[in-house]
């Protein structure tokens, strides 16, 4: 079989989320007007926009959190609003998502944060599901003691590494990452990049990923979407969006960080996992 | 050929066992590991030689570590069982799990042991006698701050006083009030039940004038305003120094104490005495009513015994202890709120435990209080 682990099958690369004509208003405020997008099997792709454009709107409507004012929005070819609580819940296995700063269960350890959805969804014996559960902690490279250690005292990058570990826990087909680096030092976003790489390999996960950090589109996504206007103005690999002639998207992939970071990312395995595993 | 199939029927995995070799077919994923009996694979040893996934379709991470757990489980030291049929995606996922093993079971903390739990005691009894020093370093920082503004009159934030004269007082009035009306009415209702009996029915006025005067107008009062608005102090202050705008406030030169604390509590001490003389009133309006209902008491006589018979000595013991209430509700509330550190489980903690401790102190203070005026005389 050719596929990744985690897809059925052997079926050829096909859009996972299909987002069309998605409309969302807050108040007077139109943040989406008619938002089209297709994601793809087993890609990473980058949403990227100015403050205010609704990427991570975009994300929670998506994940069925916020209810969008119109359009369709299909997740692994089934719609995400107009379904029953069942249908929902089944497809809600299948993706991961984790919030900006991990949004642990703060009452939990790291352990039991990453085992409470393999409680709550499978029959897993808690011996079992322990295993399991240190097996993902490890995986996000955690040390072997954050495992018992509660949110509150782990550092900021740790806590997305342990969010990470819980949207991963049940082997989702997507994960949806909010700003995965952000506010993260550039060493410690430099290896979340190379973890979200690792795993996104290693697991055939599709990645939907929120950002504004121009060293992670360069580094891990193989596709970029740009919001501006309420719309998708534009979606395609990063040499494709150089040539767009919109404002917004020149001074974003033109500008002097933008340029640092094609620098940086021109090496010869840029963005390829190089040796998976324990993080420098 | 030799055919086992250790899995029950409905579980979407097989596991076959034929010339030395495991052939794995189906899906080994979190739902179907759980299922498996691990044991029993394992039990048949030597036997066995390689494990077979080629016909394995939907393999995840906890497949993987089964796989893993299973290989090294089967192996004997000289001979290691090989594992076959892996496509190269499911190669690297079963080679990502084998790095990530756990180097030994995690070590259980031992149970503890009489002498941990006696440590543990002796922890909390240290710690809440640390409490005790802070709480009152707290107040004397507080009163220090009040001292300051009484000094310099115009340093006092009179907008922010006003707005929680307005919050913890004002807009308390209507449940004092209507919690006072009630207790008055209860009071005569059972007073009147138990004085019938012996033909003294008049002086359920005294029952109700004393009762709701010296004690249950105020202790009430202070017990709602308690709930109220010293859990509402704790959590606003709390949630400022979960944002670090207290840590803002200093580095602006701005004292947190006298800015969010002396406005609070300073409101409180002016505004409890005057929730309690409402609920005095309302408790005296609902014991008439229902002296008047219930005994055939007319307000007239009603007022000619309270103003006749009462010592107004038992009006001015509910009303001096009003302030000192105020400042202990004040100063808990505020303490806990400085108390709280990053996350929001402490933040609850320490409003709970804020409502619980003012309301005790309340209680232990009027105690103290009946105590003294029974000395003095009063």
């Amino acid at each position: 079989m050719t596929g990744p682990p985690g897809a059925p099958g052997d079926s050829p690369p096909d859009a996972v989320i299909r987002v069309r004509g998605l409309v969302k208003r807050f108040g007077r405020h139109t943040v989406h007007d008619g938002v089209d997008l297709d994601v793809m099997r087993g890609e990473v792709i980058g949403i990227v926009g100015g403050s205010g454009t609704g990427k991570s709107v975009l994300l929670r409507q998506i994940v069925g959190l916020t209810k969008p004012d119109g359009g369709t929005i299909e997740v692994l070819g089934q719609s995400v609003r107009d379904t029953s609580e069942t249908d929902y819940r089944r497809l809600r296995r299948r993706w991961g998502v984790m919030f900006q700063d991990g949004a642990l269960f703060s009452s939990l350890t790291v352990r039991q944060n990453v085992e409470a959805p393999m409680r709550e969804q499978t029959d897993l014996p808690a011996a079992l599901r322990e295993t399991l559960a240190g097996l993902k902690v490890r995986m996000v490279g955690l040390p072997e003691d954050a495992q018992h250690k509660y949110p509150a005292e782990l550092s900021g990058g740790m806590r997305k590494r342990a969010g990470f570990a819980r949207a991963i826990a049940l082997d989702p087909e997507i994960v949806f990452l909010d700003e995965p680096t952000a506010g993260l030092d550039p060493i410690g976003a430099a290896a979340f990049d190379t973890l979200i790489r690792q795993l996104q390999a290693a697991l055939g996960l599709t990645v939907f990923l929120v950002t504004h950090d121009l060293d992670s589109l360069y580094a891990i996504c193989d596709r970029v979407a740009v919001l501006a206007d309420g719309r998708m103005l534009a979606v395609g690999t990063i040499a494709e969006l150089q040539d767009v002639d919109h404002p917004w998207v020149r001074d974003y992939f033109h500008g002097p960080r933008a340029r640092a970071a094609a620098t940086a990312a021109t090496g010869p395995a840029a963005g390829r996992p190089v040796t998976p595993g324990k993080e420098s | 050929m030799t055919r086992a199939n250790l899995t029950t029927s409905n579980v979407p995995v097989r596991f076959d066992i034929c010339d030395g070799c495991v052939v794995i077919s189906g899906s080994l994923s979190v739902d179907s590991v759980g299922l498996v009996d691990r044991d029993a694979l394992a039990g048949h040893g030597r036997a066995i030689q390689a494990i077979d996934i080629a016909k394995v379709g939907r393999l995840d991470t906890s497949g993987a570590w089964l796989l893993v757990d299973l290989q090294r489980r089967l192996s004997v030291p000289d001979r290691a069982v090989a594992l076959r049929g892996a496509s190269e995606a499911q190669d690297q996922l079963i080679e990502t799990v084998r790095r990530n093993l756990a180097v030994d079971e995690a070590v259980r903390p031992p149970p503890p042991t009489l002498a941990d739990r006696l440590e543990t005691l002796g922890r909390a009894t240290v710690a809440a006698g640390r409490v005790a020093v802070a709480l009152t370093g707290f107040l004397g920082s507080v009163v220090a701050a009040m001292a300051v503004t009484v000094l310099h009159p115009r340093r006092l934030r009179l907008t922010s006083v006003v707005h929680h004269m307005q919050e913890v007082g004002l807009k308390a009035v209507p449940i004092v009030a209507l919690m006072a009306f009630l207790i008055g009415v209860v009071l005569a209702f059972q007073g009147a039940a138990q004085l019938r009996q012996f033909g003294a029915e008049v002086f359920v006025v005294d029952l109700i004038a004393i009762s709701v005067l010296r004690e249950l107008g105020i202790l009430l009062t202070a017990i709602i305003v308690a709930g109220r608005s010293g859990s509402a102090f704790t959590a606003a202050i709390g949630s400022m120094k979960m944002r670090e705008e207290i840590d803002a406030m200093r580095t602006l030169g701005l004292d947190p104490i006298a800015v969010l604390v002396v406005p609070r509590v300073l409101a409180l001490i002016l505004m409890l005495p005057v929730l309690g003389f409402i609920a005095d009133i309302a408790g005296l309006v609902g014991g008439a009513i229902m002296s008047w209902i219930e005994l055939g008491v007319s307000p007239a006589v009603f007022r000619t015994r309270l103003v006749t018979d009462t010592d107004v000595w038992h009006f001015a013991v509910g009303m001096i202890k009003a302030p000192f209430f105020a400042l202990i509700i004040g100063i808990i509330g505020c303490y806990e709120g400085m108390m709280v550190e990053g996350d929001a489980e402490s933040l609850g903690r320490l409003t709970s435990l804020s409502v619980v401790l003012s309301i005790f102190l309340v209680i232990v203070a009027d105690a103290l209080f009946s105590i003294f005026f029974a000395v003095v005389g009063v």
